[in-house]
């Protein structure tokens, strides 16, 4: 791209200046932007088609049914903007999940079982980052290794599902705090807290800032003395995290463990996260993008719920989204890199 | 600035000595670095310029010798140490991270911070700073992807002054710049120097060397020729000193020089105005059949661009091909092999064998590739072409199913050039085809050259060894800062000759 | 015997018969074949015809690793070719008849050849990440098989279909007929032609092909296409085992187990030289693996665990490989990597 020299004193010329400066200051909010063009779309046709769709009861349930979602999609937002990806996601929550059910149904305090899943989270993070890192094993290989891991251990854990009867833990889904019609639960809460915690480390820390100049050239941040390897490690053990309290936050919803729980979930979050506008090379895209992802796949799947229509439907769209973004993002990177 | 005498050193290197399997990469070099300075390090490949390079910054451990800095003997283990003791460098690919803002990428890892978290305005004002103490003015908050890579050298270059470093090493940082934009990176790293910053200056652009520096190290199969006040030291001297005079007996093929080519017909390839925008200003060459032409020139000079851009490697902005009198369309390397053009990369590793394929495999990839998969070359074709190339160049070990990558490299050139001789081509590139390998071995391809073209086979021979040219080649073109600045006739030339024409042709003033 | 133990498949073949031989120690059942009706049974065969669905894909990914790409849609697409397989022989009249099987049979393979070829042209033309351009149809697949059946689980009543994986010819299951009729093709079609080096050598460097004039673009598409269409004889077979349309099991997890086959074959994950023997003996492997840790109680859900275990350790056991195949391929420069060792200066 041709350098930034301000430009011509024509008021032409000073508003493209103006709208080359804005582009190039941000470029990674334009996806994302996108995204929440689709979704006020989204938004827009769902109420013409309904009538009702927008009510503050439905937006709420919109974020309370996809908080798991929500969650699992700030962690993957940490791994892919480190050029990688994780594909356990789903395994863990259902892993951590089955086992806060289990230990809960056998005495132990949920104080206790809480912060013991979330450790095993971050444990099977751990070894997918140090698999990725260390051993030199492709980010996809490493986590599917993870995938099986984790869906394997819950299926120790139980091959059945446990219920709940652990009040501290099913309160968070039964609490409801309303404003007006609108209402949100202690796991919406959480989902919440992860968004902005997610949002303030990329932001504000140097780890965040980091992970970004992992993503945008490894080896560039290997150069300037940036901690490489610890950083991408823990990108990994968040993620693992995150999956631990979705893990949580599913299993006091559904007010039991289900070791098949998640199946697939971690193509639905690589999806919401694509298409909130983060990209797959890494190195480009926000916590809020993945956000809105997020409530696009939650959209679509009431969409599909309202039309009783197949449930496979949602799949197949997401799909052909997802499909859709990465060929965009594809071109344009392209087109980007033949330019400079 | 003339080097002052009395202040101390900043960088003093004696004694280097760097070892890799089968090669002394370094031998017993030494260097010697002054605060307020710009020196220049000269060499051609494999002369040992980015090893010792890769000493000072911590990428290689040295294996004999001392490095000091600021009088202190340092050892470094890893980048971070060599940037402890203040050395920072800017290398060709500009490492920074191109999704970030300017600001971030100057403060990357130093950023302002306020109770634990980062505080924008003032890292963005912190970085503004130092962008305009070297004389730039770029909004901090956009994108360093949008920034000219002219633009984004400078401000790797003011990343290197946050950490306050004392040595600056800028590894050619001009390849990708045009006049003006060298203009402003010359006044930069003039400022850095008068305020007392000691910066090596890696390029081969003779005429921005002679411009920018004070002092030149030269180079040469790592060893040290000799280190130099860039005022004193005339073109002609520096040439000689970076390129070789090896002697050899091959006089019997000073013959080939020799021939007379018949030029009455149309040529057999003829590249009018042949260019890409920031690698090769358009070009002409044309070669007859049986001809032998050369291209001389340093390092950089365009030579292997040019070379690509013929076979296709490349694609061209601008120029035109005519093969036989007709107008050819080469963009690709298939439309070349379809005309009977092959190419031999000076890259050997990268772009020439495929290692884990035998040595048959590696001969018959290009017949086989122009066959397409369906008809395979049968194992007795196979066979007896293998068997015949391996006895006509002196592939040793002669087993033609061991992996190439286990052969020496004069064996894999070998290969290499049997691959391209088995498609019975009618104009062969061999882009340095000598280049590190025994001289037995570069004896023997060159003899081979001499003989197939003296057949009627084309050649187009590119080589920094000039007494190979001129010892082979009817023609020489010579090249110079990606121009071509010339033709010469190769009869009777001598190496001085040639060298005199690189450093002059086209020069206002002789140095 | 030097020259034995340096083959590419000896070890991988040793593993397989250490494997055989402590199953066959622990339970000595496991070699017992017995004959009925002119019929084999017994362990042994059981694995024989169990293992061809996972053989089937297990090819293809092969050819597919080889051009350093990975198909993550093989899973999905057995769902898809069995969806639309037995959908078809639902609706018809006559659901024995040999055309009604045919076409069942020929548009399942075909739908998921073209979805192979789908596949082929994201990577080789459009130069997506294979893992991405794979995973849309992995995430899009199962639910296209879905919609095809109507969201159920299509059951089928045919005779010759199910004959397919549970009938006998010769004595043996006709499945480990397909298994070798699949193997036979491949290794003609990559060793009779020159399609097996071609592939090696853009694998092994792409640079160095294009400039020798391979046409690496078709190479990497046929290589998609082919893994999808014997995906679609993989999810025939399934389907005809279990005699329904199963679009949430079919093939599930199956990607990560023909990724080990062929990494426990000798075929490296960065692509170049494969083996077709290698892949094969993989294949043995994994169900042999799977036989004994059901043998040993676990209960099937579980063995994933089990798999992952092999994964990581033969990732860490491969590891210096990897990282001598890595380096190779031209990857980035690590701090301070020294092709000497990095000793300090005196």
């Amino acid at each position: 791209m041709t350098d930034l020299k301000t430009a011509a004193t024509t008021p032409l010329g000073s508003v493209l200046a103006w709208l080359n400066t804005f582009r190039s200051r941000h470029a990674s909010w334009i996806p994302v932007f996108a995204a929440l063009l689709i979704l006020v779309v989204m938004f827009g046709f769902a109420q013409w088609w309904f009538g009702n769709f927008l009510s503050p009861r439905l937006i709420s349930a919109l974020l309370l049914d996809n908080a798991f979602l929500l969650i699992l999609a700030v962690g993957m937002t940490f791994v892919i903007l480190t050029g990688g990806i994780d594909l356990s996601v789903g395994s863990v929550m259902a892993f951590t999940g089955i086992l806060c059910a289990s230990l809960v149904s056998q005495g132990v305090p949920a104080a206790i079982a809480v912060p013991l899943m979330i450790l095993c989270g971050a444990g099977v993070g751990l070894l997918i980052g140090v698999l990725v890192h260390y051993f030199d094993v492709q980010p996809f290989i490493a986590s599917l290794v993870g995938m099986f891991l984790a869906r394997g251990l819950a299926f120790l854990v139980s091959l059945r599902s446990i219920d709940i009867e652990d009040q501290s833990i099913l309160l968070l889904q039964s609490t409801r705090f309303k404003l007006g019609d609108w209402y949100i639960t202690p796991t919406g809460i959480i989902a919440l807290v992860v968004v902005i915690a997610g949002v303030l480390i990329l932001q504000y820390t140097r780890f965040g800032r980091t992970i970004y100049a992992i993503g945008g050239n490894e080896q560039s941040a290997r150069l300037m003395g940036l901690p490489v390897a610890r950083t991408k490690i823990l990108a990994y053990v968040i993620s693992g995290i995150c999956g631990g309290l979705a893990g949580l936050v599913l299993t006091a919803y559904q007010g039991s463990g289900y070791p098949l729980n998640g199946t697939g979930a971690e193509l639905d979050t690589i999806a919401a996260v694509v298409i909130g506008g983060t990209l797959l090379t890494g190195g480009s895209g926000y916590v809020l993008g993945s956000m809105i992802g997020v409530f696009v796949y939650g959209t679509i799947a009431a969409f599909i719920a309202f039309l009783g229509a197949e449930q496979s439907w949602k799949r197949i769209i997401v799909g052909a989204l997802l499909l859709v973004f990465v060929v965009v993002q594809r071109v344009i990177v392209t087109r980007s890199s033949r330019r400079s | 600035m003339p080097v002052d005498n009395d202040v101390a050193p900043i960088i003093e290197m004696r004694g280097i000595t760097i070892q890799f399997p089968g090669v002394k990469a370094l031998d017993g070099v030494d260097f010697t670095l002054w605060p307020g300075e710009v020196h220049s390090l000269m060499g051609e490949n494999g002369a040992g310029k980015s090893t010792l390079i890769k000493a000072l910054t911590g990428v290689y451990a040295i294996d004999s010798g001392t490095i000091t800095v600021a009088g202190e003997p340092r050892i470094f283990h890893t980048t971070a140490d060599a940037q402890a003791a203040g050395i920072s460098t800017v290398y060709q690919e500009v490492n920074l991270c191109a999704n970030l803002s300017v600001g971030e990428n100057v403060m990357l890892g130093h950023e302002v911070r306020r109770g634990g978290a980062i505080d924008w305005r003032a890292t963005h004002r912190e970085a503004a700073r130092h962008l305009e103490a070297l004389g730039l003015t770029v909004d901090t908050r956009t994108g360093l992807f949008s920034h000219s890579i002219a633009i984004q050298q400078l401000i790797a270059i003011s990343r290197a002054m946050v950490t306050d470093s004392t040595v600056l090493i800028l590894d050619e940082p001009t390849s990708s710049l045009d006049r003006s934009e060298v203009e402003q990176l010359f006044g930069v790293i003039r400022e850095l120097r008068d305020r007392g910053v000691a910066i090596l200056f890696v390029s081969h652009f003779l005429d921005q060397v002679y411009e920018i520096s004070d002092r030149i190290t030269v180079l040469r199969n790592g060893k040290l020729v000799g280190a130099y006040e860039a005022a004193l030291l005339p073109r002609n001297e520096l040439i000689s000193s970076m390129i070789g005079r090896e002697l050899d007996d091959l006089a019997e093929l000073s013959s080939s020089a020799a021939r007379v080519i018949d030029r009455s017909g149309s040529p057999l390839l003829k590249a009018t105005g042949l260019g890409k925008k920031g690698v090769l200003e358009p070009a002409d060459l044309d070669i007859y059949e049986g001809e032998v032409v050369g291209i001389a020139g340093l390092l950089g000079s365009g030579r292997t661009e040019l070379a690509r851009l013929i076979y296709g490697a490349d694609r061209a902005d601008s120029g035109s091909i005519e093969v036989h009198g007709a107008s050819a369309r080469i963009s690709t390397p298939r439309h070349a092999i379809d005309r009977h053009i092959v190419f031999s990369s000076e890259d050997r590793r990268a772009e020439g064998i495929v290692g884990d394929l035998s040595v048959a495999e590696n001969i018959v990839l290009g017949i086989q590739a122009r066959r397409g998969w369906l008809r395979r070359v049968s194992r007795t074709e196979t066979d007896a072409i293998v068997k015949d190339y391996i006895e006509a160049l002196g592939v040793r070990p002669a087993d033609p199913d061991r992996a190439v990558r286990n052969l020496s490299g004069g064996n894999q050139q070998k290969v290499l050039l049997a691959r391209w001789l088995a498609t019975a081509p009618e104009l062969i590139i061999l882009d340095e085809p000598t280049r590190g390998i025994d001289v037995g071995a570069k004896a023997d391809i060159q003899r081979k050259v001499a003989e197939l073209s003296a057949k009627g086979l084309s050649v187009i021979f590119i080589s920094s060894e000039i007494e190979e040219v001129i010892r082979l080649a009817q023609r020489i073109t010579v090249m110079r800062d990606r121009r071509k600045i010339g033709e010469l006739e190769s009869n009777g030339l001598d190496v001085d000759d040639v060298i005199d024409y690189i450093a002059n042709e086209g020069q206002e003033n002789v140095a | 015997m030097k020259k034995l133990v340096k083959h590419r498949v000896f070890w991988p073949a040793a593993a397989l018969v250490a494997l055989l031989a402590v199953n066959a120690i622990a339970r000595p059942a496991f070699l017992s074949i017995t004959v009925q009706d002119g019929e084999l049974y017994g362990s042994l065969i059981s694995l024989l015809r169990n293992s061809a669905p996972l053989m089937l894909v297990a090819l293809g990914m092969t050819i597919v690793i080889a051009t350093r790409g990975i198909d993550l849609s093989v899973g999905a697409m057995m769902a898809v070719s069995g969806a639309v397989a037995l959908t078809i022989i639902a609706e018809s009249a006559t659901p024995e008849a040999p055309e009604v099987i045919a076409l069942a049979i020929g548009a399942g393979v075909i739908v998921t050849l073209i979805a192979g070829a789908w596949n082929g042209f994201l990577v080789a033309v459009l130069g997506i990440q294979p893992i991405i351009a794979t995973l849309v149809l992995m995430l899009a697949g199962r639910g296209i098989a879905l919609l095809i059946t109507n969201g159920e689980i299509t059951t089928v009543n045919s005779a010759p279909y199910k004959f397919m994986s549970q009938g006998y010819v010769l004595g043996f299951p006709f499945a480990f007929f397909v298994s070798i009729a699949a193997i036979v093709i491949v290794v003609l079609v990559q060793r009779r032609t020159a399609l097996g080096m071609l592939t090696e050598a853009v694998g092994i460097n792409p640079e160095a092909s294009r400039l020798a004039g391979v046409r690496s673009r078709g190479i990497i598409w046929g290589a998609y296409a082919a893994s999808g269409l014997l995906a679609g004889f993989a999810g025939i077979l399934y389907s005809s085992n279990i005699m329904a349309a199963d679009s949430n099991a079919a093939g599930n997890l199956i990607e990560l187990d023909a990724i080990l086959a062929v990494v426990l074959g000798g075929t490296s994950l960065m692509g170049g030289k494969f083996s077709i023997a290698g892949t094969v003996i993989g294949v043995f492997t994994i169900q042999t693996l799977k036989s004994t840790i059901v043998f040993l109680g676990v209960p099937s859900p579980v063995t994933p665990v089990f798999m992952a275990a092999v994964v990581i350790i033969v990732v860490v056991v491969q590891s210096p490989l990897l990282r001598g195949s890595a380096l190779r391929a031209v990857r980035s420069v690590r701090g301070a990597t020294n092709s000497n060792t990095t000793e300090v200066a005196k």
